[in-house]
């Protein structure tokens, strides 16, 4: 348990997870539930019970879309996936522990993709 | 009708036929998009956490050319607008992030979100009309049947985008109606693509994108239109992708009777 990272957590996100009323609607509308340890509505569950260590090494920080499909549907305005950004973001921001390096792309290109899918990529996993 | 316009780094390469399209047939349509100079790339992807300032910066610099420039602000692709989008209302309502960009920046008039930000559909539904527009088609795609998706970035989070119904879309319907083709209603016209998942290892971004073109191929679509030219790859590579998948300003142009070379 750690109750500073939860405050940590929550103030990069800039929302509350205490508002979270457990109602599931954002795992409901996860596109990438099944690829997330813990689903949405957890994951808002542990940021508030100060279970944050164990996001930060989990997988699910990185297979989430960003599509915000649980930023809308979240009836409390908890904005799941900023946490779950807010908790990527801690992860990566300790060195050496960016989750895509520059020199991994080279090999993952194919000539069709598009600029978009490198700099987002980067801003995404990479600090 | 003169507009700043913010084309974005993949419109100058990959996605050049959304852009050039898009260009010709704003002048056929009689608004005019004006390059910003020295535009910088959006990053193509909003920054959520609320303590990152230098990914903000960009779309900063691009809004305050418009400002100073008494214009609004148009984009075309639907990563470019989301961000520039988003930030803007960060500008407006975040007096942290606006406090931190304009000590940053340090421009003459402190930046406040004052540029209104359209996206080129936006533009067609608000400012010519799509009664207008279908006024306007000399070659109407009579008999196609089109499914519009719509993905995530033009839709969510509604509450900052106010694009459009973020469950019960209408502004592709309406377009592709306009240019006299069929709208195809396909349940996951607004589910995403994995598009930001692309470079990750697993194919996961080509599965999520095959289940969106195997919805619309069984709801009877013959062509999906996007205005994202990264769910436009994806779709493309997506497992049994056999669907044709085009921009939304190649059919527009091509509705106009304008030749686009490639
Ligand atoms: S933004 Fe992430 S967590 Fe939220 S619904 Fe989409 S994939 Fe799931
Ligand atoms: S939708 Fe909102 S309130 Fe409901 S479980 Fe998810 S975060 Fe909590």
């Amino acid at each position: 348990m750690n109750r500073d990272l939860t405050q940590t957590v929550a103030r990069i996100a800039g929302v509350n997870p205490r508002a979270c009323m457990r109602c599931g609607k954002c795992t409901g509308a996860c596109p990438a539930y099944d690829e997330m340890e813990y689903h949405p509505h957890q994951f808002v569950s542990m940021v508030e019970t100060g279970r944050i260590d164990e996001l930060l090494r989990s997988k699910g920080i990185y297979t989430c879309l960003s599509c915000f499909a649980c930023i809308e549907r979240c009836p409390r305005q908890v904005e799941p996936a900023r946490l779950i950004e807010a908790v990527r973001v801690l992860a990566e921001r300790k060195q050496g522990a960016d989750h895509l390096r520059p020199q991994d792309i080279p090999a993952r290109l194919d000539p069709d993709m598009p600029q978009q899918a490198i700099t987002s990529a980067l801003r995404k996993y990479r600090r | 009708m003169v507009f700043s316009y913010f084309p974005g780094c993949t419109l100058k390469n990959k996605g050049a036929r959304l852009d050039l399209c898009g260009r010709r047939a704003a002048e056929a349509l009689g608004f005019t998009l004006e390059e910003l100079p020295e535009w910088q790339c959006c990053g193509g992807v909003y920054p959520q956490a609320r303590d990152e300032i230098a990914t903000r910066l960009s779309s900063v610099r691009a809004l305050d050319a418009a400002r100073r420039k008494g214009q609004s602000l148009v984009t075309l692709c639907s990563a470019c607008h989301h961000v520039i989008r988003r930030v803007n209302g960060d500008m407006q309502r975040d007096a942290q992030i606006r406090g931190a960009v304009n000590r940053y920046l340090q421009l003459d008039t402190p930046y406040e979100g004052q540029t209104q930000v359209l996206h080129y559909l936006e533009v067609l539904r608000d400012v010519i009309g799509f009664d207008e527009l279908a006024r306007r088609v000399t070659r109407p795609l009579t008999g196609q049947r089109i499914g519009a998706y719509y993905g995530c970035l033009l839709l969510r989070p509604s509450r900052e985008m106010c694009f459009d119904d973020p469950e019960n879309p209408t502004i592709l319907e309406q377009f592709i109606r306009a240019i006299g083709a069929e709208p195809v209603y396909y349940a996951m016209r607004n589910e995403c693509c994995g598009g930001y998942t692309v470079l990750e290892p697993g194919g996961r971004a080509q599965k999520q994108a095959g289940k969106v073109l195997a919805n619309a191929a069984a709801c009877g679509a013959q062509t999906l239109i996007t205005a994202c030219p990264l769910c436009m790859y994806n779709l493309q590579k997506s497992v049994g992708g056999e669907l044709p998948v085009r921009y939304f300003t190649e059919l527009l142009a091509q509705a106009l009777g304008l030749e686009v070379e490639s």
